[in-house]
């Protein structure tokens, strides 16, 4: 027979007749496990492929640290301002003299180039302008990185969909003349988004079909690309007739994107990006495309399982990914370069993948991360022409901020952020039974 | 060895895990540890692994006290553990796992594979516990690699045995072997503390049962006299129904016809071989079977998963061979997975999102390609109301909900949709007691309604408690369905590959 510990609160249930444990009172249990699990439990489970655990653990990232990253990252951009003036470097000679030179020198330099830094980036008109040019196209490849991480997908190729959008629609700019611009400006733009979607289509039906890993085939199809337009350029299709270096011929007046006043940069492609965020926000967000896609994303089996597909899914996911990053091609050209050169991609496609990183892979996230990295490069060019204080320093910051963001356990670390977070590693795993 | 846990206590934040838990567990002891997940078992035993450290209390053994830093400690102390998800590296070979961490080696470090192999192949004999020392571990079997792992404590001489849920990945027969195998070590005077939440398992093996619920001791038991019954009442708290209650069958007009199916896996071997049956509305047909004798992939074949060879499957007389799954589902299939977990939900996704998992682009919920998210959680709150799923709000996620009401979860999804065919496979599998009687009730309301059911089951209680016919699947070939009653002996011997008018003339009919 059963015995009983005298301490047992709830007593057995076959001798003391009436239900010891209400059913109300199991249920209340349950509910109560059930918001601890909630608020302890990522749900990585330890034979989650790669793809699964990278979106989980990038979607799952906590606002605040995201935000403590960024901070960490000044602070660091800050030491390394301090480290290389050589002013600061001399200070620190004799600093057991006078440590207080050593540190209202650095105090200096490191302030008067955060200060430039903020100056440059929305101290003024032209400053704002410049932050929204240098945003335009980091929000767009920012979304090409997104929108396939949500499917659970890592495209690395948003580089290479940018310079094929970015062809196609130099290409239509220049080569289609006599149009009027309501008429050749949209089509230009539509070539653009075409040429990255095929670019980024490619990827995806490799995997789907082939299992061809997108990391992989993204990185090869970005060289492919950047290859193929070098040689491009060069051809008599695309290069200009009275050059000999390569350099394509000028988009025609009728499908560049106008500007919102004279003598500022900042032009309406900037609304294209804007409509394309919105767009993608609902596609993502709220339509049943962008439910299959998280499903899939999430758990592909369970998708599957629930009559989605998955291989549709992720074609088309990297196709969006691609038409967007394509859109930023087209927004690099004809908003802004009006002409093809080499390399005229300039990283933006790379920089995509900070800026979804940092947007946590939500579409709110990554255009406010791609306003911000655009603040970041026009302030960045001011503090270098205004402090001396080279533009890498920016770089350097992107790269810290990913580097927080991957190490979540480093930023708590450093901020003692006590959070409830702790438990996430151990417990979720070996809790209860 | 002789171990003693006194005023065990670990908090988490917000909860208390474990709370002043006592036990002892004699040199030679089967301890069995019963308790509904999230009571507590794991967390108490990874304090005593040494992986947690306690907040109170202290762990005795052989009257010394212990202190644990880590895992290292717990293992020199002599106490191993294998864990509900092996430890193991899959690419090494057995005895290569075996010995990592206290390799043997010849001079100048070179790894001595011979002596490593000969070891492990001695040990192994020894224990009862046969396997290959040279055999790449993920090459092997589940019920195998937990060989391994045993073997893994055994090698480091562990006197005190943790063995977590693990009946939970195993046949029915490995776990028959599994548990000569623990007779074997309480002779030799090692002491082994079993987890489980299958009542019968604990009756089965364990010389003494500790009830967890919780985070604390509710009971101990002697398994010799205690009931099922009252075990299950205990780990529960309140009084719980074992057996299902159901009216007589009245069976209609034929739902499911399953006509000559056959099904093969990639490499051409063949999983379903030429299986005939049909369900009628209003009526269980269960299949019983030992798993991995072709049941999972007839039931991922009837419900569109799985390409179907050759033979034909018609619903209320449509065929759906060929078609999509989704098809399938909207032919009025529903279909709740054997595994839920990789199948049945996202665990990210809240409730309410995965009440709607495969109705997402159908109407109400979607309208021009948009999500109708009051329609979406209007539905959830009826239906976590109805099927009486405990969870904070429709927008949790659906994993941090225990597993019994993730089930519930998935039953509700696919009951309440208008279905005329309803296929179940392991509906309770790794679900607690309350939440079994619960879809076990459900099961046959749904039949009441007027459903075709279709159960699939490897728990041979659970086949017999809910078939109106049962079948037996034994390898890839299906034989019945025969009315009930059909006794468990009967069942039982089909399972191991009887022939049924043998087993079934000297049935009382």
């Amino acid at each position: 027979m059963t015995d009983r510990h005298e301490d047992d609160p709830a007593g057995d249930p076959a001798e003391s007749g009436p239900v010891a444990l209400s059913e109300a009172e199991v249920a209340r249990q349950e509910i109560e496990a059930a918001k601890e699990r909630e608020a302890a439990i990522t749900h990585l489970e330890p034979g989650a492929g790669f793809g699964k655990r990278f979106v989980a653990a990038v979607t799952g990232t906590s606002v605040l640290v995201t935000i403590l990253s960024f901070v960490a990252a000044i602070v660091i951009g800050g030491v390394i301002i301090a480290l290389t003036e050589p002013a600061v470097r001399e200070a620190f000679g004799y600093f057991f003299a006078r440590p207080g030179d050593a540190f209202r020198e650095a105090w200096d330099v490191v302030s008067a180039a955060y200060v430039a830094l903020f100056r440059g980036s929305l101290g003024g008109r032209a400053q704002i302008s410049e932050t929204l040019v240098s945003a335009t196209p980091l929000i767009l490849t920012g979304l090409a990185v997104a929108v396939p991480l949500r499917a659970g997908l890592f495209n690395i190729g948003a580089e290479g969909q940018l310079i094929a959008g970015g062809m196609l629609a130099g290409l239509v700019g220049f080569s289609v003349t006599g149009l009027p611009l309501v008429v050749h400006l949209p089509l230009a733009a539509a070539a653009g988004i075409a040429g990255g979607w095929v670019y980024g289509w490619l990827p995806g039906v490799l995997k789907a079909r082939t299992g061809a890993h997108e990391v992989i085939s993204t990185i090869m199809l970005n060289n492919i690309a950047r290859l193929v337009t070098a040689w491009m350029i060069s051809t008599t299709l695309f290069r200009r007739p009275d050059r000999s270096d390569p350099i394509s011929k000028s988009v025609e007046a009728s499908a560049q994107f106008p500007r919102f006043v004279d003598g500022l940069r900042v032009n309406t492609s900037l609304l294209m990006a804007l409509g394309l965020a919105v767009f993608v926000f609902w596609l993502v967000e709220r339509s049943t495309r962008g439910f299959e896609l998280n499903a899939v994303g999430l758990n592909a089996r369970a998708a599957r399982a629930a009559g989605m597909d998955p291989d549709r899914t992720v074609i088309r996911a990297m196709a969006t990914g691609g038409a967007l990053a394509g859109a930023a091609g087209a927004a690099l050209i004809l908003g802004l370069q009006h002409r093809l050169t080499i390399g005229f991609s300039a990283g933006l496609g790379f920089d995509g993948i900070t800026v979804a990183l940092l947007g946590r892979g939500r579409i709110g996230g990554t255009v406010a991360a791609g306003l911000l990295f655009g603040a970041l490069r026009a302030g960045g060019r001011s503090m270098q022409a205004q402090t001396g204080t080279s533009l890498d320093l920016v770089l350097v910051i992107q790269a810290l901020i990913i580097v927080f963001i991957a190490a979540p356990g480093l930023v708590r670390a450093i901020f003692r952020v006590k959070a409830d977070d702790l438990a996430t590693g151990q417990v979720a795993k070996g809790w209860g039974s | 060895m002789h171990l003693e846990l006194r005023g065990i206590t670990k908090r988490f934040p917000g909860v208390v895990a474990n709370d002043a838990v006592d036990l002892v567990v004699e040199p030679g002891q089967v301890h069995g540890l019963l308790g509904e997940n999230g009571a507590g078992k794991s967390t108490l035993m990874n304090i005593l692994y040494g992986l947690y450290r306690a907040d109170e209390g202290e762990i005795l053994v052989d009257g010394q006290p212990l202190e644990l830093d880590g895992p290292g400690d717990a293992i020199a102390a002599g106490i191993g553990m294998v864990h509900q998800h092996f430890m193991l590296v899959p690419v090494f070979t057995v005895a290569e796992n075996i010995l990592l961490g206290v390799e043997r080696t010849h001079q100048l470090g070179r790894l001595d594979r011979a002596r490593s192999s000969r070891e492990v192949r001695e040990l192994a004999e020894r224990s009862g516990l046969p396997v290959d020392p040279d055999a790449i571990v993920e090459d092997l079997a589940v019920g195998v690699q937990q060989r391994v792992e045993i073997l893994k404590a055994l090698y480091r001489d562990a006197r005190l045995l943790i063995l977590d849920e693990p009946t939970a990945v195993l046949t029915p027969q490995e776990a028959d072997d599994l548990f000569e195998a623990i007779r074997g070590f309480t002779a030799e005077g090692r002491s082994v503390i079993f987890i489980s939440h299958k009542l019968r398992e604990h009756r089965a093996i364990a010389d003494r049962i500790s009830v967890l619920r919780r985070g604390r001791i509710v009971g101990t038991a002697d398994p010799r006299t205690a009931t099922e019954q009252e075990l299950a009442n205990l780990m529960v708290g309140r009084p719980v129904e074992l057996v299902v209650d159901k009216p007589r069958a009245q069976p209609q007009d034929i739902v499911l016809d399953v006509t000559n199916l056959v099904v093969q896996d990639l490499a051409g071997t063949t999983l379903v071989d030429d299986v005939n049956f049909e369900v009628r509305r209003g009526e269980i047909v269960a299949v019983a079977g030992v798993e991995g004798n072709g049941q999972t992939p007839l039931v991922r074949a009837l419900t569109g998963l799985e390409t179907i060879l050759s033979g034909d499957v018609t619903v209320s007389g449509v065929s759906v061979t060929g078609r999509t799954r989704k098809d399938v589902l909207r032919a009025g299939v529903g279909h709740v997975p054997e595994d839920r977990a990789h199948d049945g939900l996202v665990a990210d996704f809240s409730v309410a999102e995965n009440l709607v998992l495969n109705l997402w682009d159908a109407e109400p919920f979607a309208k021009h390609a948009t999500l109708q998210f009051r329609e979406i959680d209007a539905h959830a709150k009826r239906l976590v109301e109805a099927y009486d799923v405990r969870t904070p709000s429709t927008a949790t996620p659906a994993g941090s909900l225990s597993g019994g009401n993730q089930q519930k979860l998935v039953v509700a999804r696919e009951f309440d949709r208008p279905i005329d065919l309803l296929v179940a496979s392991q509906p309770t599998r790794g679900v607690d007691v309350g939440s079994i009687e619960y879809i076990h009730r459900q099961l046959v309301a749904k039949r009441d309604q007027g459903t075709a059911v279709l159960l699939v089951s490897s728990e041979l209680d659970e086949v017999l408690a809910l078939a109106d016919r049962v079948a037996v699947m034994f390898h890839g070939r299906l034989v019945g369905p025969f009315p009930m009653p059909v006794s468990k002996e009967a069942v039982g011997r089909m399972m191991a590959g009887a022939d049924p008018d043998e087993v079934l003339s000297g049935e009382p009919r």
